[in-house]
């Protein structure tokens, strides 16, 4: 295969060229203001308010409720940090678990320097945040618990209905950042007690830098971003308007089309899951068989590391990632990894494959088939492997 | 983030594999960090290094590196190979990104490491070489961005 076999839309995905198209016109001809009065300013407020009702359709929330952010990141910083702000007086203990992604991790971690106290919750060995642990966790100064609806690494969903059963009866917040699961899992704010939702549009087909913070009516937390009054106070600065149009149009063509999608991208990592395991000895499946994010796929094959890995795979022309320390930039493998029980060193030898509904069952096999001469290469290499061998003898 | 030289090291690794015999082996590294190195040594009586090996676990720049440290070494006598530094190793590769350093530290102590086992077997002490440490990780990788 000459092209190139892009399989790491988790990390960001290709704008659809029908977002593309609906975004064009708000650089040029409709580029005005939306605050202002005159009549291309009104356009781009009519744009950005019928974004905001897709968006809010797509969670069963109102779209008064909507605030658009510059992308997941700040939505997270800004659901912890205001919230932990506006709620110091009944409280400064948060919960939230050890798989959560960096943006909602080192909040925390800054949050803790400021005089807070946070609980990380544990998960099982698939990657499902322990309920009964999170519930003991519960204290009469929680104001909050945030736990990801579904993790980026290892596609693990997490319970959200019992989670904000469990946040209600404590009368405590629950903020869930569902920067992977929005559009790919269903999810309903009313019906599962979420209080506030962060979301981004990068990884949707949508554009990068443009994201949401769904926050419940009533909820006290202030802004964040301070300056004008946009969005109705809450986050200040002249609204991204093409951004905020692209985000729309890729909701509103991923629920349209959610049902194909879905079974599309279900079937093709089911077939790779299998292949992959079967084909490749000494391969472990991370996260939960079932409950995954109909795109994530995740694997450690023993006695390798990750970065090299990557390497062979994109001289293969195939991208994918890996949470080994060498790709995460520090001395420790994934956080995630280590938090469902992985020994370092298979830790070390992960790769993540994660798919779109535009991939195909020969780009599957082509990549199974690289992989099992990539994998083959590397294990000859190492010492680890020669030391399993002999054992084995 | 890779040199040429690195990428072709690491493509097509020098002497990669195991030595049956050999004068000396030495293993430095640890999984839990992610790498590492064997080095297998064939030393003939005149304390030349007629042959060398090496495997890694680890990633593109712990391969490249223990493939440069036994060319560099292979045809040199153990004295001459005692004094080559994980310097050496990193402008002979054109340079490392300062976060894969260490991966040059951990080759030179892996051909110390081999070469200790080689003295000690044949009782003979060298001077500047010492009994290896098992782990050399107290170094940092660094701060690299995340994505
Ligand atoms: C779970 C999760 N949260 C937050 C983010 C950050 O989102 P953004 O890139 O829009 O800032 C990401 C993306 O990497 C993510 O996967």
């Amino acid at each position: 295969m000459d092209k190139l076999i892009y399989l790491d839309h988790a990390a960001t995905t290709k704008v659809d060229p029908r977002v593309l198209q609906e975004m064009l016109p708000y650089f040029t001809e409709n580029f005005g203001n939306p605050s202002a009065f005159y009549s291309i300013a009104r356009d781009a407020k009519n744009v950005v308010e019928e974004s905001r009702e897709v968006i809010a359709k797509a969670i069963n929330a109102d779209p008064a409720e909507i605030y658009f952010t510059a992308g997941g990141t700040e939505s997270d910083n800004w659901a912890l940090i205001s919230t932990a702000e506006a709620y110091a007086s009944k409280g400064k203990h948060i919960i939230t678990s050890t798989i959560e992604h960096h943006a909602i991790l080192h909040t925390c971690k800054y949050l803790e320097k400021k005089g807070y106290e946070v609980t990380y919750v544990g998960v099982d060995e698939d990657g499902i945040i322990k309920l009964e642990e999170l519930k003991a966790a519960i204290r009469p100064d929680t104001i909050l618990i945030s736990i990801m609806a579904a993790n980026n690494e290892i596609g693990s969903l997490q319970p959200l209905k019992e989670i904000g059963e469990l946040a209600k009866e404590h009368k405590v917040l629950f903020h869930t950042d569902a920067v992977q699961a929005f559009t790919q899992i269903p999810i309903d704010v009313k019906e599962m007690n979420i209080d506030m939702l962060s979301a981004s549009g990068h990884k949707i087909n949508g554009p990068k830098g443009i994201g949401i913070l769904y926050m419940k009516k009533g909820i006290r937390a202030g802004a964040f971003i301070h300056g004008g009054a946009q969005e109705r106070r809450k986050r200040a600065g002249t609204n991204n308007v093409p951004g905020i149009v692209g985000m729309g149009k890729a909701v509103e063509i991923a629920m349209a089309e959610y049902q194909e999608r879905i079974a599309a991208k279900v079937a093709l990592r089911d077939y790779l899951i299998e292949k992959m395991l079967k084909e490749i000895p000494y391969t472990k499946l991370n996260g939960h068989r079932e409950l995954r994010l109909p795109n994530n796929t995740n694997f450690s094959f023993r006695f390798i590391e990750g970065e090299a890995l990557l390497i062979l795979l994109e001289q293969a022309g195939i991208c994918g990632s890996s949470g080994s320390a060498c790709t995460s930039g520090s001395l420790d493998p994934s956080h995630v990894l280590l938090a469902i029980g992985l020994p370092h060193e298979i830790a070390h030898g992960s790769l993540r494959l994660t798919l779109s509904e535009e991939n195909t069952r020969e780009e599957m096999d082509y990549v199974v088939e690289k992989l099992k001469t990539i994998v083959q290469r590397l294990r000859e290499m190492s010492p680890l492997y020669e030391d399993f061998i002999k054992e084995q003898q | 983030m890779y040199t040429e030289k690195v990428m072709d090291h690491f493509m097509n690794p020098r002497n990669m594999g195991e030595l049956e015999n050999a004068s000396g082996v030495g293993t430095v590294g640890n999984a839990k960090c992610g790498d590492i190195m064997r080095i297998f040594l064939d030393i003939d009586e005149n304390q030349v290094i007629q042959d060398v090996k090496f495997k890694t676990f680890g990633c593109g720049a712990a391969v490249a590196t223990s493939s440069m440290a036994t060319e560099l070494i292979k045809g040199k006598t153990v004295e001459e190979a005692l004094k080559m530094t994980n310097k050496a190793v990193c402008e002979a590769l054109d340079g490392l990104p300062p976060v894969k350093v260490h991966c040059s530290l951990l080759a030179e102590e892996a051909v110390h490491a081999a070469l200790w086992d080689y003295a000690k077997k044949n009782n003979l002490e060298f001077e500047g070489l010492k009994e290896p440490v098992a782990d050399i990780h107290e170094h940092d990788h660094g701060e690299e961005e995340e994505e």
